[in-house]
């Protein structure tokens, strides 16, 4: 990268259950806290990247906000959207087009019950899902996790105590963050014994339903100048997608990542091995498993017998989903956004019980869709 | 067809005329012989843009399978099964496991689930061995 770029402010919005906000005042709220941490007002704001903001996202929030941007992005990746938007803020800044990048996301899909495993009506319509894929009863997403978890079990002998491994590591760093949703002990066994949604996936390896979203601050050494916290430094960035149907999925086993994860590393110079801290999304436990092998922390088929040891958990090798992730932390339908505000906080070395102890590079690692995009980051304290 | 206006994709009426008459439909290429599904106007694998459509045998092989334990549709009573098949012409597809549960691996025909006021809907039984 020719001129280096920062990350010089994060932050939460409200989480859990939010019933006294809407989703813009959530949006609001955490961007005037993340400019506060950058050390900008709401008037440096040139460039905004929105995502799941209602139609035309980036219009919406920046009339909200009272800021009139040079650079829109409301692009669609799903939960993978925000590490692609920190990929999109990086070629806008780099050629001139903006200088203070806001990344913003809120969502209340708790309060308002907005998710529905169906997947949309049965009746046919436009949408070729609709036509061929629908009628079957296959759940959104979680149907199609299932049948990528089926396929990499049968392939490499991965198992669901494997799979579990990684919802309770999750569940571990959850009960170091008051913030976290979900706290209470998890043990392999009660992931083993929990009900079945859509085989080989059961109840927990399954994300949280909560309200939630952020704000992030992307911009300049020289407009992070004033920055009350330490400047994160953007080593690499890099996106993808393979497929929407899952039908089209060329190989179950093998998701965007390994596109935007070798990318992304090749871009920071750096490897896997030299990763302190490791943001993966963890929508469902299978999605971790699939980055942690397409990103390079471990070979094509060799996920399951990575984690078995606990690598993942406080104190592990690869300390991994340290806010409790998705599964245990938050999951307010898009998690890519609080995965890079828990990467920044690590780096900063402000992680209160849960800080990983001298973390100097973090990869926040989302993915979206039905296991369809990924957008990697990697930062660095400098 | 009266069914043809419920379907409002023009691209697909083929498909679903072929349900009609409980032919399993899949787009094939004039020029290098591809099989393609979902139906496109060009061939993935080499551009050309005369595709026609063919009947498939009908016969495939599991690539993946879940069982579903909630219910999402009011004809579906859970458990049920759905699966990604490999039809022997190529395409892979999703689609319903009806009788016997399946595996991964496992070969599997075409059977039609009757629907109201909708063409048939193509879903797959294990294959008498």
């Amino acid at each position: 990268m020719p001129a280096p770029l920062y990350i010089t402010g994060v932050a939460e919005t409200a989480l859990g259950e939010v019933p006294h906000e809407n989703e813009l005042s959530m949006v609001a709220k955490a961007t005037r806290e993340a400019l506060a941490e950058a050390g900008l007002k709401r008037r440096d704001i040139d460039g905004l990247f929105v995502n799941y903001m209602g139609e035309e996202g980036s219009v919406q929030v920046a009339e909200y906000l009272g800021i009139q941007p040079r650079f829109s992005d409301s692009s669609d990746l799903g939960g993978a959207a925000f590490e692609a938007q920190v990929h999109h803020a990086i070629a806008a800044i780099q050629a001139g087009f903006c200088e203070v990048a806001l990344i913003a996301y809120a969502s209340r899909q708790r309060s308002r019950r907005a998710r529905s495993l169906s997947g949309g009506a049965p009746a046919m319509g436009v949408p070729i899902m609709h036509q061929l894929e629908v009628p079957y009863g296959l759940p959104s997403p979680i149907g199609r996790y299932a049948l990528i978890a089926a396929r990499h079990m049968h392939q490499y002998g991965t198992t669901r105590a494997q799979l579990a491994e990684i919802a309770v590591a999750a569940r571990l760093w959850a009960q170091k963050n008051p913030k976290a949703w979900s706290r209470d002990p998890l043990t392999i066994e009660d992931c083993l014994n929990a009900r079945p949604i859509s085989e080989p996936l059961h109840r927990n390896d399954i994300c949280l339903v909560t309200d939630g979203g952020g704000a992030c601050i992307v911009t300049t050494a020289e407009r992070a100048r004033d920055a009350a916290k330490k400047p994160i430094r953007i080593l690499g960035a890099a996106e993808s997608h393979t497929h929407w149907h899952i039908s089209q999925m060329k190989d179950l086993t093998i998701s965007a990542a390994a596109k935007s994860g070798p990318e992304a590393f090749a871009m920071a110079g750096i490897t896997p091995a030299d990763v302190d801290i490791l943001q993966p999304y963890d929508s469902f436990t299978i999605t971790v498993l699939l980055a942690l092998e397409d990103l390079g922390f471990c070979k094509k088929g060799e996920g399951g017998a990575f984690i078995e040891s606990g690598v993942l958990r406080p104190g592990g090798k690869l300390p991994s989903m340290t806010s409790g992730g998705g599964l245990s932390y938050n999951h307010p339908g898009a998690l890519g956004l609080m995965l890079l505000i828990e990467a920044v906080r690590q780096l900063r070395g402000e992680a209160g019980e849960r800080q990983v102890p001298n973390a100097k590079i973090g990869v926040a690692h989302g993915v979206g869709g039905l296991l369809s995009t990924a957008g990697t980051v990697i930062l660095a304290r400098e | 067809m009266s069914d043809r206006m419920q379907i409002d994709d023009p691209v697909l009426w083929p498909y679903w005329e072929g349900a009609q008459r409980r032919a399993l439909l899949v787009q094939r290429c004039q020029a290098c012989g591809h099989h393609q599904h979902y139906p496109r106007p060009f061939c993935l694998e080499c551009d050309a843009d005369t595709l026609e459509w063919v009947e498939t045998k009908g016969h495939g092989t599991v690539h993946s399978v879940t069982t579903v334990h909630v219910q999402l549709l009011p004809e579906l009573k859970p458990p049920y099964q759905v699966a990604l098949i490999d039809l022997d012409e190529g395409p892979r597809l999703v689609t319903g496991i009806d009788g016997t549960p399946c595996a991964i691996g496992d070969r599997v025909t075409v059977t039609w689930r009757e629907r109201e006021g909708l063409p048939p809907l193509p879903n797959f039984t294990k294959a008498a061995p």
